[in-house]
């Protein structure tokens, strides 16, 4: 449809977006999950190796993906949910390490070769999965659920004495991210035609909660935008080749002295509905 | 077998002085700082830099960790000090900001291979039986447990680290006694600098290895060796440290290198869900970091 390169693009918009919500996910609840990578490789591979050794339809290896992610995220998560703040990010971030490794090591999808895929989708379907999900996201956070998460984030032993289940949310967002990974992780592989266990480092999962942070976790625009503008960004700076990576951490750095609670906030977006009221009135 | 116990424990004191340097930023401004990794590798790299433009040795290393020392307090001015106020994960995305600065600043002018560290200094080798070991393995072992040592004894017994350990307890307690705290944070920050340099040169001589992303595994592994041994905890420090060295080194030598990353961040996993406060860690010390606005909670 377009060249390649605004293809590729659109591709690394849309993974990068779902990614961002798997990340977001928790985060709106005050969890920091350091280890969407690891959920994403699971993605990647159990989607490819059942479209692979199946022939099963790609949306079925994918959606088989997402399954068995949430289930290793529910495994997983009741006993590390039992910690909060730094603990439950430094465990989640060595539960991505620890499924990476697994993959590294695992034979029958090809180990440290990697593992060729043979099953393509091309760019629009992806896209138009990744509006789906979204909107999908947007539906959610219009829901009781998504105010549960808010709240809890705010205060987790008011929200215990208003009989919210605390732990079940917060382990409900923990596995929907986790799920959500795996789906950008089986999109990707399958665009790819290739999985390698490398390409799901640490550094992917540190990334995606800066996309969240970026764009701010107010509101369930912030994680779109954040995505959006972590992956243009660079290209807009592709003028500066070698140098654009460091102009970029150069502009994180000013952009969170200048602007800390993030690119979209709650009362920009109150703003915007309603541009002649307070802000405060409209958020009844 | 006993020489992998030997090389464990070499490998454990680079760890352990990383562990050192997250324990403090963590134990006492409650923050996880991503740019220890890159102070680490500035460490390294500036010191290659300046041996392979012909700067004697000595002076190269001088360099470097001054350099190291002075970006630790760009670091201070333009993350920590702009936290007071703001929520909590803002100084943890601007410090990663630094990591990725540091790293690709670097990059640009060295490229990001694997550069050899020159033998700078006079590589003797200790021979016990069977065993062999390296002196300058030996003395980057010695000079850890030195500096972990002499940081404790610092917290312990002077009044600057009196004054550390106040705000640790209560910044705004601490400020009401008369703790200037303006003027003792960028003093973490500048210690914190100079041992993850010291960290990075021991690791460039003894490896004869550097490169613009050496910080990043080492960073991650002293983190877990940090929480390991109890986050707080200087002396848990030296423990998780060796112990991560021993896991690393050992399992590369029974399951093959493959298999470091399940060793190392299992017992990081176990230990999280076992005995969340670590092995030489207070349950209260925990209790204090959780009730205290919880450090990364958004």
């Amino acid at each position: 449809m377009f060249s390649g390169y605004i293809d590729g693009l659109i591709v690394i918009l849309a993974i990068n977006v779902i990614m961002a919500y798997s990340a977001a996910l928790p985060l709106v609840a005050g969890q920091l999950n350091l280890g969407t990578a690891g959920f994403m490789a699971v993605g990647a591979y159990v989607a490819a190796y059942f479209s692979n050794e199946y022939g099963l339809p790609i949306g079925v290896a994918i959606l088989i993906g997402s399954m068995v992610s949430g289930f290793i995220a529910l495994l997983i998560g009741i006993p590390v949910l039992r910690t909060s703040g730094i603990y439950l990010a430094l465990a989640t971030f060595a539960l991505g390490q620890i499924l990476v490794a697994v993959f590294l090591n695992l034979e029958i999808v090809g180990a440290a070769q990697g593992y060729p895929v043979y099953g393509y989708i091309e760019m629009p379907t992806i896209a138009i999965t990744t509006i789906v999900l979204v909107l999908a996201l947007f539906v959610l956070s219009q829901t009781r659920f998504w105010l549960y998460l808010t709240a809890i984030k705010n205060d987790p032993t008011v929200c215990d004495l208003f009989g919210i289940e605390v732990k079940n949310v917060q382990l409900a967002a923990f596995v929907l991210g986790g799920m959500l990974a795996a789906v950008a992780g089986g999109l990707q592989a399958h665009y790819l035609s290739y999985v390698e266990a490398q390409s799901f480092g640490a550094l992917v999962s540190i990334y995606t909660v800066l996309f969240v942070i970026l764009g701010g976790t107010q509101t369930v625009l912030g994680p779109l935008v954040g995505a959006a503008f972590f992956t243009f960004l660079p290209e807009v700076f592709r003028s500066g080749e070698e140098w654009r990576y460091a102009i970029f951490a150069a502009f994180i750095i000013g952009f969170m002295v200048l602007r800390p609670q993030g690119m979209v906030t709650a009362n920009m977006m109150r703003r915007i509905k309603n541009p002649f009221g307070s802000g405060r009135k409209a958020s009844a | 077998m006993e020489q992998q116990i030997i090389n464990g424990l070499m490998l454990g004191s680079v760890y352990v002085l990383i562990a050192v340097v997250f324990t403090l930023s963590i134990g006492i401004l409650n923050f996880l700082n991503f740019s220890i990794p890159g102070l680490f590798m500035l460490g390294g790299m500036v010191a290659w830099v300046l041996i392979t433009m012909g700067v004697p040795p000595i002076l190269a290393f001088a360099i470097a960790f001054l350099v190291a020392c002075g970006c630790a307090l760009i670091v201070e001015r333009l993350t920590f000090s702009w936290m007071k106020g703001s929520d909590h994960e803002v100084p943890l995305v601007s410090s990663l900001g630094f990591l990725i600065l540091f790293e690709q600043i670097l990059l640009v002018f060295y490229g990001s291979d694997q550069q050899a560290f020159p033998k700078v200094i006079f590589n003797a080798t200790i021979t016990l039986g069977d065993l062999v070991i390296g002196s300058a393995q030996l003395l980057s072992l010695v000079l850890s447990i030195a500096i972990v040592y002499g940081i404790n004894r610092f917290l312990k017994t002077t009044r600057v680290g009196r004054g550390i350990r106040a705000i640790a307890e209560d910044t705004t307690t601490a400020e009401f006694l008369g703790i200037n705290v303006n003027r003792v944070v960028p003093l973490i920050f500048l210690i914190s600098g100079a041992v993850a340099a010291i960290g990075g040169m021991l690791f460039a001589v003894n490896y004869s290895q550097v490169s613009p992303f050496m910080g990043e595994e080492v960073g991650f592994k002293g983190i877990s060796a940090m929480i390991i041994g109890g986050m707080g905890s200087v002396w848990g420090a030296i423990a998780g440290g060796l112990l991560i060295g021993l896991t690393e080194v050992m399992s590369i030598y029974f399951l093959g290198s493959d298999f470091v990353d399940i060793s190392v961040y299992g017992l990081l996993l176990i230990i999280l869900i076992v005995r969340p406060q670590g092995l030489f860690g207070l349950a209260q010390v925990r209790e204090k970091l959780l009730c205290s606005a919880d450090i990364l909670t958004v």
